[in-house]
């Protein structure tokens, strides 16, 4: 069924900054997680400790990324950013 | 119901080793894993992979499923044997993510783990992060955009369904790939009286036929003729917003830039136009065409290698 009501949502720049209280909820991960990700360079958190690390917006779908390729597939982090950086890679020349 | 052959979908052999079929369901998860594959019904590949590997990679189950082999028939769809099961201890949920099963799946081995289960009281709902992709237009002129979200969702019993939402996007004026549009409130529901979570949508442009995108700037290769570049030329080109008339510089080689100030996507700080010039030569495959370069190689003392050292 098709809602005929168009909906309108508030714009984030792509650096636009989130905690990381806000990605570990928004992404269902633990911070642990996070710490990882980060360790592996999937994530590039600006702040000087855990508790003060944010993130741009477009981590989130990163994250989400991530964990997903990691479950579903069978790779640790470590592959995981190899391929998130191979599928930037592809979208870059797909715009060129 | 319908009986689904999991050998099948995984591509594999009913007598084919637990190795070979681990190697099958790898190999196609890498195909066909939504946030990896171009293939346009990943999701449903992918989901239809989770179920049959979630059988046969585990002995038991896939002993069990063996079993009904014999006890189907196609035109009467499938039920299971009264005797189902018996003899066969499943251990524990499936192990998937937001596992969400066919009717097949779960006549046979019961419920999918609801993704809510873990869940403690008034949990927020998770947010929900896709992609969108729309037409470079649409963010000159603003636009709404239909988009369909496949959504796991847990009904009042505990099933694990997955729906698919229809929702109808405003997409703003100016707004440039890479940005985000948060939906509060559409993403999944709460637990417990919980808020539900947010959908965020990123946007992306599709390929454009002759343009392309660097952040607010657009980018246009134009073709124009030799002497066009060379004598200088009023032409028309194209723009998102409709065509404008441009000044091409006599003397233009092919790659020179020109600037179209503010006609670029319409963000607060609206980017530019460039339009970038490229040569087209006329084709010489006629007596006057190949006469005419003819006289151009005569009287012309032009070589355009002349800083290469090679004569």
């Amino acid at each position: 069924m098709a809602t005929e009501k168009v909906l309108s949502g508030q714009v984030l720049e792509d650096y636009e900054l989130v905690t990381v209280g806000h990605l570990c909820r928004s992404c269902t991960v633990e911070v642990e997680t996070v710490t990882l990700l980060v360790e592996e360079g999937i994530l590039d958190p600006v702040g000087a400790d855990v508790e003060h690390w944010q993130f741009t917006v477009t981590s989130l779908r990163r994250v989400k990324t991530a964990i997903h390729l990691q479950r579903d597939l069978g790779v640790n982090l470590a592959g995981a950013a190899l391929a998130l950086e191979l599928l930037d890679r592809i979208a870059e020349l797909e715009r060129a | 119901m319908e009986y689904k052959d999991y050998y099948k979908i995984m591509g594999v052999d009913r007598k084919a080793t637990q190795d070979e079929i681990k190697r099958a369901y790898r190999k196609l998860a890498r195909k066909y894993h939504p946030d990896v594959s171009k293939e346009a019904d990943a999701e449903l590949k992918f989901k239809e992979l989770g179920e049959a590997n979630e059988v046969l990679k585990d002995p038991e189950k896939r002993a069990a499923y063996d079993q009904l082999g014999s006890n189907w028939n196609a035109q009467q769809g499938f039920q299971p044997p009264p005797d189902w099961g018996s003899g066969f201890e499943f251990r524990g949920a499936p192990s998937g993510g937001d596992a969400d099963f066919s009717d097949f799946f779960e006549s046979l081995f019961g419920q999918g783990r609801s993704p809510g289960g873990k869940r403690g009281f008034h949990m927020q709902g998770e947010d929900h992060h896709a992609k969108i992709l729309i037409d470079l237009e649409d963010s000159f002129n603003g636009a709404s955009r239909s988009i369909s979200l496949q959504m796991p969702e847990v009904t009042p019993d505990g099933h694990v369904v997955t729906r698919t939402r229809t929702l109808k996007v405003g997409i703003p004026k100016g707004i440039r790939q890479g940005q985000q549009i948060r939906l509060a409130g559409q993403g999944a529901g709460g637990a417990g009286g919980g808020k539900a979570g947010d959908l965020y949508l990123e946007i992306e442009f599709r390929p454009h036929r002759y343009y392309r995108v660097e952040g607010a700037d657009v980018y246009l290769e134009l073709p124009v003729t030799p002497w066009e570049a060379a004598l200088g030329a009023s032409v028309n080109v194209p723009t998102p917003m409709g065509k404008v008339g441009l000044k091409i510089p006599p003397n233009s080689q092919a790659g020179k830039k020109l600037r179209l100030k503010g006609r670029g996507i319409p963000a607060k700080a609206p980017g530019d136009l460039y339009v970038v010039v490229q040569i087209a030569l006329p084709p010489a495959d006629d007596q006057k065409a190949r006469a005419l370069y003819e006289r151009m190689q005569e009287d012309l003392e032009f070589n355009p290698r002349a800083a290469m050292e090679v004569a």
